[in-house]
């Protein structure tokens, strides 16, 4: 048994297990978004319960804070973030805070339905016919919650169930940075 | 004998070769497309359809595993096909279509990592590999066929060997 | 009662594997052989404690014993019977319990059927399966505890997956995958014991190449029958994603594939050792790697179990086992290596190692593609993707240069070729353009396709001659009929002809891969009741949709009629299957197979009230042939392993299989020269 060439072989070792070890620290399912920090994709989406004809557009919210939830009624999370975006969205009703829903992949019908079961939403829910906005977020799943600064750019992506403290957090941030600044 | 080691690095080089090729260069559209109908509204019609397929299926389905938005059944899948159909007909590029769902996903979305810089590794590893390898086993060839002798010099190298170890 | 019977068998397997194997190592070292049976019963005991765990755990679910949260974590009572049993293997803690009972077996029968040779490097190998069986004994102690107590006691649970109750083949796949997999520790096993013990003489090869080809074999079946699977649930018409489980399942098979060609030279010519030990401990560290990958979350892959603690106790495992195997195969490989002959550069030695050679880098390519997003997101910290057109892209040419050396290889004689051998190469030539050109015709022009069917008729001729070419010798020296002729000659160089008839199914598996992708036609349409989607030449007819309540799910169905020229040509009924909990259903694709084409439709979505619904039909050619490729290469397979009679294994049959060498002799001195 040749120690030199032994101890050189089991240095092979190192490499792949450091490797392997990296990869277990990490989520795989994961996926950084590209989008925070730039520009939102602009949308004009009807509204679920609408009186009007009119489209909500995102142009139209220049200078305020844009939240958009993207939700179904099919999906076991976003009830369990319901009650969180309602209360928050009621707070900051009238401080140039925007909360919408965007339905993604789900019927009307069921969508209101699931509002009337859940005890209303205090913010209106979008219509979004062939996923298009989804797919303009680069949506992987429902529920992901993106942040709009009032720059018009993408502040922050929440992938699953947001909080009460979590929206608290970002919309406090994206308020006391009028000037473009983004976290 | 060295013909098949001759075959294996052109086969591999070879494709290399032919899917950059492919990439590079997409069947351009027929100019006419709008204005008639005929022949030349099908023709078009059909490259759409194609097109749309090469870019789906080079794409990753975002809520499967592994599978691409040409493979996948899902409704998004379906969505974002009909997005890159939009695209297509619109006159966006193949390569403007693919970037546009970089932007929004990342290169997560990519089923196979573009070509650049550090991702060259991935590609051009294994062909190291296998032209060293090819190497090694060349040599090797050389030296064992060689030494071209009687039968009874092999026992003896045998025996050589066998006192060694 | 069930839980303490089945964790107190645990923890005395976890005990008796450590005793027994220390007990072997000092038993062979000191010269106590007492030591060395008090080691084999240990083996024999821990079968017997791991089969009562399994069948604890199997009596468990039957029961629907929710006080354990394994049972409550897979099981349900509206679940089918067949599909509660199988739920041992549904989940991770189940699927190491089984896997634990499974290594165990195999150690078993591996130690039994040795236990009267190899006395040098049997104590070695017990050892090593004992310490192997001991880490998975200490995960279901530890993070893993399939008896771990649920308080309070749910009534009921939600059932197994229902990708594992959707499909019969979820029964098959994973306890062959697991076969594969853990059988590979035994050659590992057997490699270390003649590494730790300096012997390598041809009893061991022999022992370690007969468990090569068991495992493999259970290897490939399992392999087919995930692809199988995929096909028949995942409702996309194809049948390999190369997901990274995927290919960690692939990457043991290429090494071991690669191993048990490069043996033969072994045998032969007393060459390549450090290289076939190489290659058997890669072919077990890669086992080792896919368990990993598919435990530990750390790739993310429909096949993948959830995440948890029990990735830091594999990663820990994986290091040891890939140091200890490294040191001890470099350390070794000085000692190992003989200066070898060859007598020509056209001869069988030479496929043998350019089939190494293109084996080694398809293996090392799947490596670096699966284990790449991970380096990508080390190094640049950016998530990529590696998926299909990656892996396509860089293997197809080394898939067609295996077809190619695949024809080669057969008709090359060991040593130095004959003057005839051009001729040989006459038929599967023209066979070679035949193919191409028939293809052509018939539609496919995608380079590779072309290369695959040209090599694919090229290598099958020149397979098939090897048989007609025996087959006719005896006929014409026996005067026997042809086909008994055949059979005579199988059966009488069972290893050769196994080996071709193997051949012969991967050629039928690489066609019809070749064909099902290249030529597949594929249309999607949303259809009213009595409307037809046309495809390819046929027309499926949507008759209706319907709705029925199964005890564990709801099914959506639509009746579909298969239309061939106006006439009907049978009925498929594609479904959608709701399982509780989940908002996406799974689909049941209906599939009708033929020896030409199979006709695919899943029935994509529908309309609540029953008036339309969208399909989508795919036919493919040749899919068929995927699964008898599959089931041919574990027939040759069963050839090569069928028990001879003693007197042709061990005298007869040597000499009639080395006609031209003088190899017994300098291979018995070194065996003996090995022991010093």
């Amino acid at each position: 048994m040749s120690r030199r060439r032994a101890l050189l072989s089991g240095a092979g070792a190192v490499p792949i297990i450091a490797l392997l070890a990296f990869g277990l620290t990490r989520d795989a399912s994961l996926i950084p978004s590209p989008l925070p920090g730039t520009p939102a994709p602009p949308f004009a989406l009807a509204v679920l319960h609408a009186s009007t004809a009119e489209p909500i557009r995102l142009a139209d919210h220049a200078g305020e804070v844009v939240v958009l939830n993207f939700w179904a009624s099919w999906c076991l999370a976003c009830r369990s973030e319901h009650e969180a975006l309602s209360t928050v969205a009621e707070r900051y009703a009238g401080r140039g805070v925007h909360f919408y829903g965007v339905l993604y992949n789900d019927t009307p019908e069921n969508a209101r339905r699931w509002i009337a079961e859940m005890g209303g939403q205090s913010y209106p829910t979008l219509l979004d016919p062939g996923s298009l906005t989804a797919i303009d977020y680069g949506l992987y799943g429902v529920p992901e919650t993106f942040f709009i600064g009032p720059d018009g750019r993408v502040a922050y992506k929440q992938i699953g169930p947001a909080t009460e403290q979590l929206l608290v957090r970002q919309i406090e941030t994206l308020l006391g940075t009028v000037t473009g600044e983004w976290q | 004998m060295r013909c098949l080691g001759l075959l294996l690095v052109a086969l591999a080089f070879a494709d290399v070769g032919g899917a950059t090729a492919q990439d590079a260069a997409p069947p351009a559209p027929p100019a006419s497309a709008e204005r008639a109908p005929t022949a030349a509204g099908r023709a078009s019609a059909a490259w759409l359809e194609q097109q749309t397929r090469t870019i789906a299926s080079q794409l990753r389905c975002p809520v499967c595993q592994g599978l691409s938005l040409q493979d996948s059944p899902t409704e998004l899948a379906q969505e974002m096909r009909d997005v890159i159909r939009t695209q297509l007909a619109e006159g966006r590029s193949p390569d403007q279509v693919k970037a546009y769902f970089v932007g929004r996903y990342g290169e997560w979305i990519l089923l196979q990592p573009e070509p650049r810089s550090f991702n060259l590794m991935v590609y051009v590893l294994p062909l190291v590999m296998l032209v060293g390898g090819g190497a090694v086993v060349l040599f090797a060839l050389r030296r064992w066929t060689r030494a071209d002798g009687a039968a009874t010099e092999t026992a003896a190298v045998e025996d050589q060997s066998t006192v060694n170890s | 009662m069930t839980r303490i019977i089945g964790q107190t068998a645990l923890v005395m397997a976890l005990v008796l594997a450590l005793a027994g194997a220390v007990a072997a190592v000092v038993g062979v070292r000191r010269r106590r052989p007492e030591l060395v049976r008090s080691a084999q019963a240990a083996v024999w005991v821990n079968f017997a404690l791991l089969s009562v765990a399994n069948l604890a755990m199997v009596y468990a679910l039957v029961t629907h014993d929710f006080s354990i949260s394994y049972v409550a974590q897979v099981g349900s009572r509206s679940t089918p019977l067949l599909f509660t049993v199988i739920s041992l293997w549904g989940a991770l803690e189940g699927s190491i319990l089984f896997w634990g009972w499974v290594l165990a077996a195999f150690t078993a029968v591996a130690v039994y059927r040795s236990r009267a040779r190899l006395p040098d490097v049997l104590p070695y190998a017990t050892a090593t399966l004992l310490t192997i069986g001991a880490f998975f004994y200490l995960l279901l102690i530890g993070p893993a505890d399939p008896f771990e107590p649920l308080w309070p006691v749910p009534a009921d649970g939600p059932g197994p997956n229902p990708l594992l109750q959707n499909h019969i083949l979820m029964a098959v796949h994973p306890p062959l995958l697991y076969l594969g997999y853990v059988g590979m520790a035994v050659p590992y096993a057997f490699a270390v014991g003649s590494l730790l013990s300096g012997r390598f003489d041809d009893v061991w090869i022999r022992a370690t190449r007969r468990w090569t080809i068991v495992a493999w074999t259970f290897l490939t079946l399992a392999i087919v029958a995930g692809m199988w699977w995929s096909y028949e649930v995942l409702g996309w018409g194809g049948y390999w994603a190369w997901d990274p489980v995927e290919n960690a399942s692939f990457m043991p098979w290429l090494t071991a594939t690669a191993f048990l060609h490069s043996v033969m030279v072994q045998e032969r010519r007393e060459m390549l050792r450090v290289w076939n030990l190489g290659l058997i401990t890669a072919t077990f560290v890669l086992t080792v790697l896919g368990t990993f990958l598919t435990r530990s979350g750390i790739l993310s892959s429909v096949h993948a179990f959830t995440q948890g603690a029990i990735g830091y106790y594999f990663l820990v495992f994986i290091a040891l086992v890939l140091v200890f195997s490294l040191v001890l195969v470099g350390g070794r490989s000085g000692e190992l290596r003989s200066a070898g002959r060859i007598e020509s550069m056209a001869s069988r030695e030479t496929a043998f190692l350019l089939n190494n050679l293109v084996l080694t880098a398809f293996t090392f390519t799947v490596l670096l593609g699966t284990l790449f997003p991970l380096v990508a997101e080390a190094v640049r910290g950016v998530k990529v993707s590696v998926g299909g057109p990656f892996f396509n892209r860089m293997t197809l040419p080394l898939c067609v240069t295996l077809l190619f050396l695949l024809g080669v290889g057969p008709a090359l004689p060991w040593g130095r070729p004959s003057a005839a051998l051009r001729r040989r190469f006459l038929v599967p030539l023209a066979g070679l353009l035949l193919a191409v050109a028939v293809a052509a015709l018939r539609g496919a022009h995608q380079p590779y396709a072309l290369l695959v069917f040209g090599f694919g008729a090229f290598a099958a001729l020149s397979n098939m001659a090897e048989f007609a070419g025996a087959a006719r010798a005896r006929v014409r020296a026996h005067g026997e009929g042809p086909a008994r002729a055949l059979l005579r000659v199988i059966a009488a160089h069972r290893r050769r002809y196994g080996g071709y008839t193997a051949h012969l199914g991967v050629v039928a598996l690489a066609v019809g891969i070749a064909a099902s992708s290249s030529l597949r036609r594929e249309r999607e349409a949303t259809l009213p009741a009595g409307g037809i989607l046309e495809v390819a030449g046929y027309g499926l007819r949507l008759d209706r949709l319907w709705a029925e309540e199964e005890p564990q799910r709801f099914v959506i169905g639509s009746d579909v009629t298969l239309l061939e020229a106006g006439r009907e040509r049978g009925r498929l009924e594609p479904r959608l299957n709701y399982y509780g909990g989940r908002s996406e259903p799974l689909t049941t694709p209906a599939v009708q197979s033929r020896a030409t084409r199979d006709i695919y439709v899943t029935l994509m979505a529908f309309e609540n009230d029953g008036s339309s619904a969208t399909l989508k039909a795919v036919v493919e050619p040749l899919v068929a042939w995927i699964w008898v490729g599959g089931l041919m290469i574990a027939l040759g397979a069963v050839i090569a392993l069928w028990p001879g009679r003693r007197r042709t294994r061990r005298s007869v049959g040597v000499q009639r299989e080395l006609p031209l060498q003088p190899a017994a002799a300098p291979r018995r001195r070194v065996a003996e020269g090995g022991a010093d």
